[in-house]
């Protein structure tokens, strides 16, 4: 018996990450520009660091609470109370977390059983698929398309909605496509939940980067859907926190007490540190965060703009910091896309098919990178697109 | 508007047809509001920020506390434009506080400087008292950092 064999079947079910592949060929070339990062090119703010600082000198050095700082979760739930008018208790109805990612992970592992059924629109996050199998359950992808802007409709659900399905689990504004769902679009989606009985996990972790007078809508705040939602966000995005792996779940106690459950014997705490510098960012951050987005802004437009011109259809992200072209009428697929124009311009990105199938066709490309990268990143695109435009 | 000037402020060498991408209007547009903006000097000049010590410039700088009489009807900007028009002036602010006006003052060397502020502004009609500070290092500049170590430290690929 090879130890390939007794590695778990859960964990041999689950392939490798598609983006691991690409990281490991730029991860040995010069001068590549990268598009293919996942995270915002800002340093996290003077003033959060600062705080942290501060803790660690004043001795913070302990376990905190297995929910996590009161103060912290005192904070997120006057933020929820402020920006969408949904109310949590602080004490039961949230936990802090190691990253949304461990909050998703708690949150399919407490609600999944073997079997279950999870509908997740398409493309999506990469780990998305992985945990629910990891969970013990089946992912079932919905695709969505560019032509609806890959929001995900009531019509698409109906179609791989069965008896066995237990949770919907969205991420709006998305990554990889920075589609956004209006309020309107979400209420529809909020009635499909009631009627099927399904528990929805919205990750919002993109919540605040949003553009062009979009407006981002909490799921928890629409009618009757406060109680059936775990909602997942944390401060990686939005305050450039991405490597300080802190974010946090609401949910009713009944949730909470599930997840808390695995968290406590799993992760004890999310490190004492991080949640102190959450709470500066949650007490003084939105200064910088508001400057971050209109940074993001504009870069969104330059790229766009450069996207456009140079003949790959595209349509306009109205969050995250991702755009996610067509690049069909190239003749290539997203993989071979992605590899040639690495090898041959170093420019990186990440296939659209890392994602989900139906990102076949399609590249992302992250703008959370300096406008001179851009718009270097942008000139051998084009150099590269117009040897292989049909 | 605003945003565009504070683009500018930031990298003054941005091309039009990237400041029209990014603010999400034509090359027309940013022409003729930066045409507006220069005609009615809100933007004053393009300058560029320079570390001459990296260059091989040892220059000396000093900041001069300023002590003066106000004078009747112009108050103190007669004696503002005296000093300001003077080539080794960089900076002339008029303070609240124990001096009037804080004056920037560049020069060769140390003597240089001190012998510009004791023949030329110490006497200076109007002028009480002055007090000079060198400046020993630079650490940040109009907004810049002048030796940022910070570099970006992600991975090149990540989800």
């Amino acid at each position: 018996m090879s130890w390939e064999d007794r590695i778990s079947p859960s964990v041999n079910a689950i392939a490798p990450s598609g983006i691991r592949r690409f990281f490991d060929i730029a991860a040995e070339m010069d001068d590549v520009v990268s598009l293919g990062v996942g995270e915002p090119d800002f340093v996290t703010p003077w003033h959060i660091r600062e705080s942290c600082v501060y803790g660690l000198e004043q001795g913070y050095t302990a376990y905190t609470a297995n929910h996590g700082l009161l103060e912290l979760r005192e904070e997120i739930v006057n933020l929820l109370k402020r920006s969408d008018n949904v109310e949590y208790c602080p004490k039961n109805e949230v936990l802090i977390t190691v990253g949304v990612s461990e909050a998703l992970d708690l949150a399919l592992r407490a609600v999944v059983s073997l079997g279950d059924e999870v509908l997740i629109p398409e493309p999506c996050y990469v780990s998305y698929k992985a945990c629910v199998t990891l969970a013990g359950g089946t992912a079932v992808g919905v695709p969505t398309s560019i032509e609806n802007e890959f929001r995900i409709t009531v019509e698409d659900l109906e179609q791989y909605v069965t008896a066995k399905t237990k949770v919907l689990l969205i991420g709006y504004p998305n990554n990889p496509t920075g589609a956004v769902m209006s309020k309107d679009d979400l209420q529809k989606i909020a009635d499909f939940a009631q009627v099927h009985d399904l528990i929805v996990i919205s990750d919002e972790i993109y919540s605040n980067l949003i553009y062009g007078g979009a407006k981002h809508t909490c799921f928890s705040s629409l009618p009757n859907m406060r109680d059936r939602t775990i909602l997942l966000n944390g401060f990686s995005k939005s305050y450039a926190m991405t490597g300080w792996r802190i974010g946090y779940a609401l949910a009713n106690p009944t949730f909470i007490a599930a997840m808390t459950k695995i968290h406590q014997y799993t992760m004890l705490c999310a490190p004492i540190t991080a949640q102190i510098a959450a709470v500066e960012a949650l007490r003084h951050g939105e200064k910088h965060m508001k400057k971050m987005v209109s940074e993001y802004d504009r870069r969104r437009h330059l790229i766009l703009d450069g996207m456009r011109n140079m003949g790959l259809t595209c349509f306009e992200p109205k969050g995250a910091f991702y755009i996610f072209p067509s690049i069909q009428n190239t003749g290539l697929t997203s993989e071979e896309f992605a590899e040639k124009l690495l090898r041959s311009e170093r420019v990186a990105l990440v296939p659209g098919t890392a994602f989900g199938e139906c990102g076949e066709g399609f590249i992302r490309c992250s703008y959370a990178t300096s406008v001179n990268k851009i718009s270097e990143a942008l000139s051998r695109i084009e150099n590269f697109v117009k040897k292989h435009i049909k | 508007m605003r945003e565009l000037l504070e683009l500018l402020e930031h990298d003054a060498k941005r091309p039009v047809e990237e400041l029209a991408a990014m603010l999400n209007k034509s090359e027309y547009e940013i022409e003729e509001q930066l045409k507006k903006l220069e005609k009615d000097k809100v933007i004053l000049s393009y300058n560029t920020l320079i570390n001459w010590e990296k260059f091989g410039d040892d220059t000396v700088t000093a900041t001069i506390e300023v002590k003066v009489t106000p004078q009747r009807e112009v108050g103190f900007d007669a004696i503002a434009e005296r000093i300001y028009r003077f080539d080794e002036v960089r900076s002339v602010y008029l303070m609240s506080g124990s001096f009037d006006l804080l004056v920037m003052i560049e020069g060769k060397s140390l003597k240089d400087v001190s012998n510009f502020v004791s023949t030329r502004l110490a006497t200076i009609e109007g002028v009480i008292s002055t007090r000079s500070n060198f400046m020993l290092k630079p650490y940040k500049k109009d907004g810049v950092i002048i030796d940022d170590q910070e570099k970006d430290r992600r991975l090149v690929v990540s989800p």
